[in-house]
């Protein structure tokens, strides 16, 4: 009995998960390839036929591929600097959490706020006398203005949850690392270039794999600033399936978000894979 | 050429001082031991010569050269780790190579220096090799190779056989002895094990509470230990110590014995237990427990209610209970002033 006890433990979770997320992924995925009661690969044809999908593909990836190395970034660094704190690192972790506890939509909203005609930002340029009045910065004569105050809400949103995953593991990494490599003539850069960052590459997949799966889905954000002016693959899958009512389609939006999604996690994690021999 | 001279160095760590001003001149080329047991200062004082701690007051110099405002890589050093700090994402051939990919060194000289020092530690057949494929004692050759690659001044080890077996430990012992006499550096090793201490230096610093009580060459340590500290903290079993008093000018009474001492207010009386035999008149000594250890025998006893140990041949059999009589060897009997606990003359 004890050696099934574990196994009967986990049932309950397991049962949940399969009937809440495997069922319906198998239904989606059913759904993508059946229309009108027969098999077939008509949705996506059709999604792949309509002007909107390249531009939502494109979108996605453009935004994912700015958002996410600037995070990373972002996120060596601070996760650098909060580790070599002697004091008031929990708190300024805290802080740095802060945004991870909003919700997407209402991370969107902020930045409307700053954004909008009649936002911080243009009372600011007006204030100023940079402008005369306040002008459209949301507008779709400028989508580059849309895209950046996108990435700006997605960098501000969610670099701290990279973060919070590097700086628990630059803290497994033993000191005696960065005295060797002091020692033996490494700089500030090459420490971290050469020591800090392969050591820290189990921390980095994880980071890697939750914020790029995450940038493939992105969606509150984007309809809070762009509404359909910046179409991106979360919002074209949301508009067949309500607005279209062509549920067949929007399941074809998802697997293609799924395809990606795994395409770039094995893509991390042989990038950053460590041999057997070679871990900590 | 690297003598390595600390001057006044102290060290706290807020309200605890490590290191109470710290004075020790180290020759070129010198094998000198720091030994003390845990908490002594000795390992700071190691890290502080590394530039891995500064010091709160003082200078150290190394090779003429006042170095304690440098970070560790200008200080033309190399370090072996107490946990060896082998990279584990780096082949062997790699983490040798590593002091020398920081200095930018060609790739021929590089690779000329690591198959050199692999050899010279016998691990040429490791070098594609990761760490986590290595035991604990390939792992601790690999440190020490990646020092000797470096050709420094100066090498500092951190008690680098103390996470090694005991047998293990033995041979590498006598073969850094080898190699560091043929490298030409100047050394600094930490240690807490006095054997390691005696068999591997010119010369030992013992340490205790943060100070260097003795620098002395290891046989110097051993038999006229400067404080009564050192005669307890080395030799296996350590120094006896018996209360004397005073019975005349340089006279003293020790368990009902006279014997010729200093001049002095008081002494405590101190002999090592190899340098006592049998005899007819001698210090009065019952047996408490006898140890037969193959070469020599080991009695513990005790001499005026106080404990007393004895290094005897081991064709002496005493019996628990049986009262023998020890006599010293005369010119091997020390004494400490009881008040300052150093060696009195």
């Amino acid at each position: 009995m004890p050696r099934l006890l574990p196994y009967l433990l986990l049932l309950p979770a397991t049962a949940f998960l399969c009937l809440f997320f495997l069922y319906p992924f198998v239904q989606v995925a059913h759904d993508s390839v059946m229309r009108g009661g027969v098999y077939t690969l008509e949705n996506f044809t059709r999604m792949a036929g309509h002007w909107k999908f390249s531009t939502a593909f494109w979108n996605t990836m453009l935004l994912a591929a700015v958002v996410v190395p600037v995070q990373l970034a972002m996120a060596l660094t601070m996760a650098s600097i909060v580790t070599k704190l002697q004091r008031g690192r929990s708190s300024i972790l805290y802080i740095f959490a802060i945004p991870l506890g909003i919700s997407d939509l209402a991370a969107g909203l902020i930045w409307l706020s700053v954004f909008e005609q009649s936002g911080f930002l243009n009372s600011l340029l007006v204030g100023l006398g940079v402008v005369d009045r306040p002008i459209l910065l949301l507008g779709y004569q400028n989508t580059w203005v849309i895209f950046i105050a996108i990435a700006l809400a997605e960098v501000w949103r969610a670099t701290a949850i990279m973060m919070v995953i590097l700086v628990a593991g630059m803290g497994l990494i033993p000191k005696e690392y960065g005295e060797a490599a002091d020692v033996f003539g490494a700089s500030r850069w090459q420490k971290f270039r050469r020591v800090t960052l392969p050591m820290l590459k189990p921390s980095l997949q994880t980071a890697l794999i939750l914020r790029v799966i995450l940038a493939f889905e992105v969606f509150a954000v984007v309809v809070a600033l762009g509404g359909t002016q910046l179409p991106v693959l979360m919002s074209e899958t949301y508009h067949w399936q309500f607005a279209m009512q062509e549920r067949g389609v929007a399941a074809a939006y998802a697997m293609v978000i799924l395809a990606v999604s795994v395409a770039f996690t094995i893509l991390i994690l042989r990038l950053l894979h460590v041999p057997k021999g070679a871990r900590v | 050429m690297a003598v390595i001279e600390i001057k006044q160095v102290a060290k706290n760590f807020g309200a605890f001082t490590a290191l109470h001003s710290v004075d020790l001149t180290i020759a070129d080329q010198e094998f000198m031991v720091l030994l003390g047991a845990s908490g002594c200062g000795k390992t700071t004082l190691l890290r502080i010569i590394a530039g891995l701690e500064t010091p709160t007051a003082g200078e150290v110099w190394i090779g003429g050269r006042r170095v304690d405002h440098l970070p560790p890589r200008e200080r033309g050093i190399a370090m072996v780790f107490q946990n060896y700090a082998v990279f584990p994402h780096l082949t062997v051939f790699e983490n040798i190579a590593f002091g020398l990919r920081m200095k930018k060194m060609d790739q021929a000289e590089v690779t000329r220096r690591v198959t050199r020092t692999a050899e010279l530690m016998h691990i040429e057949q490791l070098l594609k090799r990761y760490s986590g494929e290595l035991s604990g004692g390939q792992r601790q050759r690999v440190a020490v190779a990646r020092a000797l690659a470096m050709e420094p001044d100066v090498i500092l080890m951190d008690e680098p056989l103390s996470n090694l077996d005991a047998l293990l430990r033995l041979e590498m012992r006598a073969e850094l002895k080898g190699v560091l006499a043929e490298s030409n550096t100047t050394t600094i090793y930490v240690t807490h094990d006095q054997v390691e201490a005696m068999s591997l230096a010119d010369r030992i610093s013992v340490m205790n509470g943060g100070r260097i009580v003795q620098a002395a060459n290891p046989v110097e340590v051993y038999r006229n230990p400067a404080a009564r500290f050192v005669g307890s903290f080395i030799g296996n079993p350590p120094m006896n110590f018996l209360t004397a008093t005073p019975v005349g000018p340089g006279k003293w009474q020790v368990a009902g014995q006279t014997y010729d001492g200093p001049h002095a207010q008081a002494a405590e009386f101190a002999v090592r237990p190899e340098d006592l035999h049998p005899a007819d008149h001698g210090l009065p000594a019952e047996v408490r427990v006898v140890e037969p250890l193959g070469p020599h025998t080991l009695v513990t006893t005790t001499v005026a209610g106080q404990p007393f140990r004895a290094v005897l041949e081991s064709t002496l059999m005493p019996r628990p209970g049986d009262v023998i009589h020890l006599a010293p060897v005369p010119d091997r009997i020390r004494w400490f002033d009881p008040a300052t606990q150093t060696a009195l003359c």
